[in-house]
């Protein structure tokens, strides 16, 4: 066999032609309600003027994400028409035409090309070990596999039907940005995250990492903040393309004074606590706490059965309902625990910002803080952990060890939402795949370095803060995951 | 990477391909009265459970041999058995006598792609693994990259897991068989083909090669001695498999010929529908079915099967090496899908298999045969809703094959052994043959793609409704008769030399 060349990245290609034609033979499986969602979403975009975008209501599936998806799903509809007409007009409610079907899939697996090019930036920010190496044993490789093959972006993306990887590509891109230490390329980028605004979980970490590491344009010697290179300049230009983009998306709506209709759309807090499918974050157990202590209420008679209250958490409903014997959680408890928890983080960030992997790291921390005490959380947002603590996980042993736990269990958690039996070995195959390649490729890939070696250039102490940190949100989620098995 | 666990990801990766591809449509799909081959499947169910041996392939009141009567030898309708008490525990309306005909449901649906992948993961997919990892050469990534393109063959996926059969079973067993004997393992060798043999009576396609080489390695230890005894144990074999497989029917032997009578029916034509064969293209020019009468159509079949068949299986007889072996399998099958009688066209799978034998050793000629194979199949693969399907499968396996065996890499004259044929042509000029063959397979890829394209998107003239799927038969005729000639050639030529071993490694 013809000895591979050191510089070639022929396998990528291979790898991402690979996982493309993988997907295209999930068009014909089960899809979601999320299918019709997006159906709804291109009818709506397409038939009927912006101003009656986020008013209308024909279909329970109403448009609920920043306006800059929406103007994306507009630019969709105009390739739609052209397979089939009729899941255009709004009136056709649960329409799922073959064709309907084949461009709604393809169209997710065509914009995943953002995606794809968004790890090929990331892989080549990854830190190689000079000399020949087995193509497999390369961390590039590795991330590439794990990125590209991600077994809950596939089943999410390509079976239960939904575009992130279009949205993470963005995420990705202007985190490779930041490795690549490109500055106004990655601020660009970072606004393309109002694309969704679940990507406010991660908003503090830009924020303050942004404010730190590029308004302020010198650190001293030992990396504390020098309060003398401020620059207004600087802060005006993040100011000003911030303040451009959100006039972009939000702009028509503004000038049309729906801004508090759009904003009750992308959060609607009535929708409850949890999800119809509990995500397991702190809530899951708060809940099941609460339910033990009702229980164990009702046998020892502290409690009247009748006086407690009907609505069933579990019942698979998105409602508001009120805990039993626990305090009830409103959304600016939320809001102040998910501050809470990402305070050291951020802090940590704004004292010795630790150049693009630390950013990388408070990202992290962000995404994980606000999955484990937002308010509604979808278990999908578990993604926004997982994929860039990839990218840590190639570089850096401890990282694997955390990366493989959190991915495992992450994408255990997945599992309920493809409950056909049809899909059932689909997505115990593809996880167990996911699991032997993860846990054999991080294993030799980390097998032959010290762990001082990788450390180095991170900085020891914030960086040890930042692991346990990250451990103990680990150590949460896992819990609740286990526990959500049992609801 | 550890190997083993390279060779899980493909084994998975091979069985995600193979459940992707079942969601889609089966053949007759919602299509009464007769429905397709996955009503038979289930009706051989309803009749092996209903009804007692005896009855299995005779035509009574219970059991109306016109609606997908059993013809296929008794290990499938043992399999068929078997499938049914599970489908029984499961929903006894699957399988209950005359009214379960016709029956479709998402559930049977399951069930029924859910037997062929455990049979695949039983039979078929051990045997290819042992098969990648033993008995071919070159460092563990290439092992695994052909197990991987083995795996990844469309043709067989299409056929058992769209259009639905079982061919996973006999071939597996077959595959075993030839592993058993690239082992050296003469007897158990013998007993798995019998058990192939059993189970599909068109293995016999295989069956020269098996015999042929059993017996130039008996008559190699010397007839008189070791090589007796080792017959003896052969022939023994194979008697007690088939008696134990034709147990039943052996009491009375007015049934056993009731069984053969259904597994080989003479009173059909030589061909039905558009096959890549001879007589079929040759029908294009001469309309032979017209010209002679059904018995010359047999014996010119048959005379022209055995000529075909016959240089190929002496010269294993004279060289019993498992390299000869591999490719008088491939010779035999192609003779006999090219010249022999009621030829189907998933028949080329019998044909596919050997030459999936070869992807280590001809990389670039074994990936564009299989291709062919699964093109030829198109208008058998279109009328069951499976285009998407055969597109992504298609377009992976050539990509892979290509990338991962650097099929195109390693097409030297040498490699190819194309060296026979400047001794063969040696009235014309000196032609560089490697870049001929290149040059063969990009414009046969392109030729495919269109003809694929046209099959779907373009509607036939009407004075030529069967335009395309003649064209695609014709085409793949070509090709096949062309490969058939090139095994030919390989197998007549020299050893592999140790050279062109070493530097594939």
């Amino acid at each position: 066999m013809a000895a591979p060349v050191v510089d070639s990245w022929s396998w990528f290609p291979a790898l991402a032609l690979g996982v493309s034609l993988l997907k295209c033979l999930f068009i014909n499986a089960y899809h979601s309600t999320d299918f019709e969602v997006h159906r709804n979403w291109l009818a709506i975009t397409h038939s009927l003027p912006v101003s009656r975008w986020y008013h209308e209501n024909t279909s329970e599936w109403t448009l609920d994400y920043p306006p800059l998806f929406a103007w994306f799903e507009f630019g969709l509809s105009h390739v739609a028409q052209h397979f089939d007409r009729n899941m255009l007009l709004v009136e056709n409610l649960n329409y799922d035409s073959p064709a309907t079907v084949l461009f709604q899939r393809l169209s997710v697996i065509f914009t995943d090309l953002v995606f794809i090019f968004a790890v090929r930036e990331c892989c080549r920010c990854v830190q190689e070990q000079k000399g020949s190496r087995d193509i497999l044993n390369r961390p590039s490789f590795v991330l590439a596999v794990l990125l590209l093959w991600n077994f809950g972006l596939l089943i999410v993306d390509h079976i239960h039907f939904q575009y992130n990887g279009f949205l993470f590509g963005f995420l990705l891109l202007s985190v490779a940005k930041h490795l690549q230490v490109r500055p106004r390329v990655y601020v660009d980028l970072s606004c393309r995250n109002d694309d969704c605004h679940i990507y406010l979980y991660v908003a503090p970490a830009y924020g303050i990492y942004l404010l730190r590491s590029y308004c302020f344009t010198q650190d001293n010697k030992d990396g504390s903040i020098s309060w003398r290179s401020f620059s207004p300049l600087r802060l005006i230009a993040l100011g000003s393309i911030v303040g451009s983009v959100c006039a972009l998306s939000f702009g028509p709506f503004i000038a049309m004074g729906q801004l508090p209709q759009v904003l009750s759309r992308l959060f609607p807090f009535k929708r409850g606590l949890c999800h119809a499918y509990w995500a397991p974050n702190i809530w899951a157990l708060y809940n099941i706490l609460d339910k033990v202590l009702v229980t164990l209420g009702v046998r020892l008679k502290l409690l009247q059965e009748a006086e407690l209250p009907r609505a069933s958490m579990t019942g698979g409903l998105v409602q508001e309902f009120q805990h039993s014997v626990l305090p009830s959680i409103t959304p600016s408890i939320t809001l102040v625990c998910t501050l809470l928890s990402i305070l050291p983080a951020a802090a940590s960030i704004w004292w010795r910002p630790g150049g693009a992997r630390g950013f990388l790291r408070c990202l992290l921390l962000c995404a994980l803080g606000s999955f484990m005490f937002g308010w509604h959380v979808h278990e999908k947002a578990i993604l926004i952990a997982i994929l860039p603590l990839s990218i840590l996980a190639v570089e850096s042993r401890e990282d694997a060890g955390i990366f493989l736990v959190l991915t495992t269990t992450g994408h255990y958690s997945l599992f309920p939402l493809i409950f056909t039996p049809a899909e059932l070995p689909i997505k115990a195959v593809l996880m167990l795949m996911f699991v032997i390649y993860s846990f054999t490729a991080l294993r030799k890939l980390h097998r032959s370095e010290t762990s001082e070696h990788r450390l180095h250039w991170t900085g020891g102490q914030y960086l040890y803060f930042h692991k346990s940190h990250l451990k103990i949100l680990n150590h949460f989620y896992i819990k609740a995951a286990v526990s959500s098995c049992f609801r | 990477m550890q190997t083993w666990s390279l060779v899980s990801l493909c084994v998975l990766l091979g069985v995600v391909v193979r459940w992707g591809v079942s969601l889609n449509s089966y053949s007759g799909a919602g299509r009464p009265p007769m429905f397709g081959d996955y009503e038979a499947q289930r009706h051989w169910q309803e009749v092996t459970y209903n009804l007692p041996v005896q009855e299995w392939y005779l035509n009574t009141t219970d059991n109306n041999l016109n609606y997908w009567g059993l013809d296929y030898p008794p290990l499938t309708a043992y399999h068929s058995l078997i499938c049914a008490y599970i489908a029984k525990i499961i929903n006894p309306e699957w399988v209950e006598l005359h009214k379960s005909r016709g029956y479709e449901s998402p559930a049977h649906k399951l069930f029924m792609r859910a037997t062929v992948l455990v049979a695949d993961l039983l039979i078929y997919i051990p045997a290819v693994v042992l098969y990648c990892l033993y008995l071919t050469d070159g460092s563990a990534k290439k092992k695994v990259s052909t197990l991987f393109c083995f795996l990844l063959y469309p043709g067989l996926i299409l056929i058992d897991y769209g259009h639905f059969q079982y061919n996973g079973v006999s071939l597996g067993f077959a595959l075993w068989g030839v592993l058993a004997l690239g082992l050296g393992w003469d007897s158990l060798g013998s007993m798995a083909f019998c058990l192939a043999l059993n189970y599909k009576q068109m293995e016999l396609y295989h069956a020269l090669p098996f015999f042929c080489y059993l017996l130039g390695k008996c008559v190699k230890l010397g007839l008189m001695g070791r090589g007796f005894f080792l017959l003896v144990r052969i022939a023994s074999t194979v008697l007690v498999t088939f008696a134990l497989c034709w147990l039943p029917f052996l009491s009375d032997p007015s049934r056993a010929l009731q069984v053969v009578r259904r597994i080989f029916p003479v009173a059909r034509g030589l061909f039905e529908d558009k096959v890549a064969n001879t007589w079929c293209s040759l029908n294009i020019l001469i309309k032979i079915r017209s010209i002679l009468s059904s018995d010359s159509q047999i014996y010119l079949s048959t005379a022209c099967t055995l000529l075909a068949v016959l240089p190929s299986s002496v010269r294993l007889l004279t060289k019993p090496t498992f390299w000869q072996f591999k490719l008088a399998l491939a010779n035999s099958s192609l003779a006999f899908f090219l010249f022999s009688y009621q030829v189907h066209e998933k028949s080329i799978l019998l044909a596919a298999l050997p030459v999936c034998l070869l992807l280590n050793d001809l990389p670039l000629v074994a990936i564009y045969f299989l291709q062919v194979s699964t093109f030829s199949m198109v208008p058998l693969l279109l009328k069951d809703g499976l285009l998407v399907p055969y597109v992504v499968t298609s377009l992976a396996f050539l990509f892979f094959g290509v990338f991962l065996l650097s099929a195109l890499e390693h097409c030297s004259e040498e490699e190819l052994r194309l060296g026979a044929y400047h001794k063969l042509l040696f009235c014309l000029p000196k032609l560089d043959m490697a870049c001929i063959v290149r040059w063969k397979f990009y414009i046969s890829v392109a030729v495919m793609a269109g003809l694929s394209f046209a099959s779907v998107a373009l509607v036939p003239p009407p004075h030529l409704p069967d335009l395309f799927p003649v064209l695609v038969s014709t085409t793949a005729f070509l090709h096949f008769f062309g490969t058939f000639l090139y095994f030919n050639v390989v197998q007549f030529s020299g050893p592999p030399s140790r050279k062109s071993q070493k530097k594939k490694n």
